[in-house]
């Protein structure tokens, strides 16, 4: 089996932490991992701005790196979530068609192709997850609280595996953050009061660090915990199943 | 390009001015949500009713021609009048021709999105004639003078203590009274002597019936019942996708309807106007208003689907904090931002951007409107048309130059990352409105990728 790591943009440059975690615990699973170094973004900045007809550049790239692996893993649902959607080149179709249905985010890959049933992390925190929309809601990683379903959730069937790790309830399990790609900037107001809604269920709950299978948001949330002066911390998924706290 | 003076950002900033309001608001109508859970999963077939209403729907959508013409046809049989209004225009003209031969200069009107969509208490007001709305919600905000900022509970962004002072203003309830039995009580009363009072009434239509040329209205106060059994001329206006095809289709639709707007098993009056009773005369009129467009733009014609519950306003996280007014659009929140830009492209062309994508409002759509997907197609369109700011254009056009090269990109991560950490004013200022309420996040020393390279060795 060939997996290739996918880093997104901003991970790469603001999180390494995150990507390293991920290439471990993939290691870990006795995978050899490749991360081909020409990789950049997935193109969903441009394309939830309604300019998808520039993100051509971006899937060729992703295209001409990715092409070659059975697998390709990515620790963010939202970028992987775009490229199941929406990767597309007129040349390389076929290519394209392959990692549509090959691309993984981490916590599905894990559970789902590799079917771990144990994890060795030890992680002695309360900690809150906070589902992002489109990891839940476009890739189904965990049942959505607005469908008549049974409940189940791939991050809590790994987190609740970790050693120590005190799993906090929400009033809005599923509730989004506001960050929203460039939402963000765009509607700053109501953006960063759903993000200070969204950190103030974890911390009414006594939350140590937030957690999450997608950076993107856990940085929306961690910019506002620094600005209030938190002491409470946001971790990404990958480094609490990576850690071996003592 | 935008003709309206804000858009939905500038004005959801003004909603959030107020903190405690913005709470109150949310959680007012997250109640609402979780009543509406609550009744949902009480029923275990509930997706296979979502799914049976979106397919009927779906039918309707292809082929609604035919059941236009024979809804037209039975109702007429019926002894009702049918008239076709291509516009908002010519609906407003219509209804008040209506009155006018009739000699009615004043009329009552229940509940219809659709004539807040036509404008036509406007209309009328300019042409001498005086409405009054009878639904609770929608009388508050007509003496208030503003529109419903919700489709289903018009007033749900005023508080009861507001409420009091208004009604102590227009019908002369006790200064400070805040109660709301004793307000209803008193709206009650005004309402009545306009319903005995009042010649003409115009309903809103929630269903109309293919195979019978009957119509139903839904309401939970009986306004409209009130309204229509005690008017000479009764008028209904209706949007030409409100058709379904059978009768027995109504068990499906008002099942999902009041479990999803309000969480109640079934509308407290779901009544059936067929024909008119002797002495009075029953007008229906069939308006597209840009549906038929609409219904051309494939990957927005499911918007037509909607029955109009508002469950995506209750869900959306975002309408919960701007407010209704923000869509400044008849039909505020979700639906309303994939409804709006047909009927004018350019002034509402920020509305399908007011929306993170999160998706929650399609899980709690009853007829399964792909809503975030369609929001995500139009943000496509409405560039593609130029409604879109240069400034953004240019700064999208940078970022894609950047991530298209991966030389560009890791030097830009670098040179960046250390900007950020010499300079931080660079980017903590007020020009960037991440950092308003928000910190960046502390630039590492280095990426991932010169981790990579230093520590292992690519192969």
């Amino acid at each position: 089996m060939k997996v290739g790591l996918f880093v997104p943009c901003y991970v790469d440059q603001f999180y390494p932490k995150v990507a390293i975690a991920t290439l471990e615990l993939l290691e870990k699973q006795g995978l050899t991992v490749g991360v081909p170094p020409r990789q950049t973004c997935c193109g969903q900045p441009m394309a939830n701005s309604g300019f998808e007809h520039l993100t051509g550049g971006c899937n060729s790239l992703f295209i001409e790196n990715f092409a070659q692996y059975d697998y390709v893993v990515s620790p963010s649902g939202s970028c992987v979530l775009h490229l199941k959607e929406h990767l597309h080149d007129p040349k390389h179709e076929a290519e394209a068609g392959h990692l549509r249905e090959r691309i993984f985010e981490l916590t599905e890959f894990l559970t789902d192709v590799l079917k771990l049933d144990t994890v060795s992390a030890r992680f002695p925190y309360r900690v809150g997850l906070h589902q992002s929309c489109h990891g839940q809601r476009g890739l189904h990683l965990s049942q959505m609280s607005e469908l008549v379903a049974p409940p189940f959730s791939k991050p809590v069937q790994l987190l609740s595996q970790v050693d120590g790790l005190e799993l906090i309830d929400l009033d809005r399990p599923d509730e989004c953050c506001g960050f929203g790609g460039t939402f963000c900037v765009l509607e700053e107001a109501v953006s960063a009061k759903m993000g200070k809604d969204r950190v103030s269920d974890h911390l009414r709950h006594g939350a140590e660090y937030i957690t999450g299978a997608d950076m993107s948001c856990l940085m929306h949330l961690e910019g506002l915990l620094h600005r209030q002066k938190s002491p409470v911390k946001v971790v990404h998924i990958a480094e609490i199943l990576n850690s071996n706290i003592q | 390009m935008n003709t309206q003076t804000l858009d939905h950002p500038e004005l959801a900033d003004r909603f959030n001015k107020d903190e405690a309001r913005v709470d109150w608001h949310d959680q007012t109508l997250w109640w609402v949500r979780q009543k509406r859970d609550k009744a949902a999963h009480a029923l275990p077939e509930w997706e296979s009713l979502r799914e049976a209403a979106s397919q009927i729907k779906h039918n309707v959508l292809a082929n609604l021609d035919e059941y236009l013409l024979q809804f037209e046809a039975n109702a007429q049989r019926n002894g009702i009048t049918v008239h076709w209004a291509a516009d908002a225009e010519e609906h407003n003209r219509i209804v008040h021709q209506i009155l006018t031969e009739n000699g009615i200069p004043k009329m009552v009107k229940s509940k219809s999105m659709l004539t807040e969509e036509c404008h036509l208490n406007e209309y009328l007001a300019e042409h001498g004639i005086e409405v009054i709305d009878s639904d609770l919600g929608e009388r508050i905000v007509q003496l208030a003078g503003e529109p419903p900022s919700h489709i289903v509970l018009p007033c749900i962004h005023w508080k009861k203590e507001e409420i009091g002072v208004l009604f102590h203003k227009h019908l002369g309830t006790e200064e400070g009274c805040a109660d709301p039995q004793i307000l209803t009580g008193a709206a009650r009363l005004h309402l009545r002597d306009t319903f005995l009072t009042r010649r003409a009434a115009l309903t809103g239509v929630n269903f109309a019936v293919a195979e019978t040329g009957e119509f139903v209205v839904c309401t939970n106060e009986g306004n409209a019942d009130m309204g229509a059994h005690l008017a000479d001329v009764h008028i209904a206006s209706m949007g030409v996708e409100k058709i379904i095809p059978r009768r027995e289709h109504l068990s499906v639709f008002l099942r999902l309807l009041t479990r999803s707007a309000t969480g109640q098993p079934i509308t407290t009056y779901s009544s059936h106007f067929a024909k008119p009773r002797p002495g009075q005369t029953m007008h229906l009129i069939l308006v597209d208003n840009g549906r038929s467009i609409q219904l051309g733009r494939e990957d927005f014609r499911n918007s037509l689907k909607c029955i109009r519950c508002g469950a995506c306003m209750n869900t959306c996280p975002v309408y919960r904090r701007s407010g209704g007014h923000s869509y400044h659009s008849a039909v505020a929140g979700p639906i309303g931002a994939i409804l709006a830009p047909n009927l004018d492209m350019a002034k509402n062309a920020d509305l399908p951007f007011a929306s993170t994508l999160c998706g929650s409002c399609s899980n709690v759509c009853p007829v399964k409107i792909d809503i975030h997907q369609q929001l995500y197609k139009w943000r496509q369109v409405l560039v593609q048309e130029g409604h879109v700011t240069a400034a953004k254009t240019v700064s999208m056009q940078g970022m894609t130059t950047v991530l298209s090269r991966p030389g560009l990109f890791h030097l830009a991560g670098s040179v960046g990352r250390r900007l950020m950490k010499w300079f931080p004013s660079l980017v903590n200022n007020r020009l960037n409105p991440w950092y308003k309420q928000r910190d960046m996040p502390a630039p590492p020393s280095e990426s991932f990728s010169e981790w990579y390279a230093k520590n292992r060795k690519p192969s």
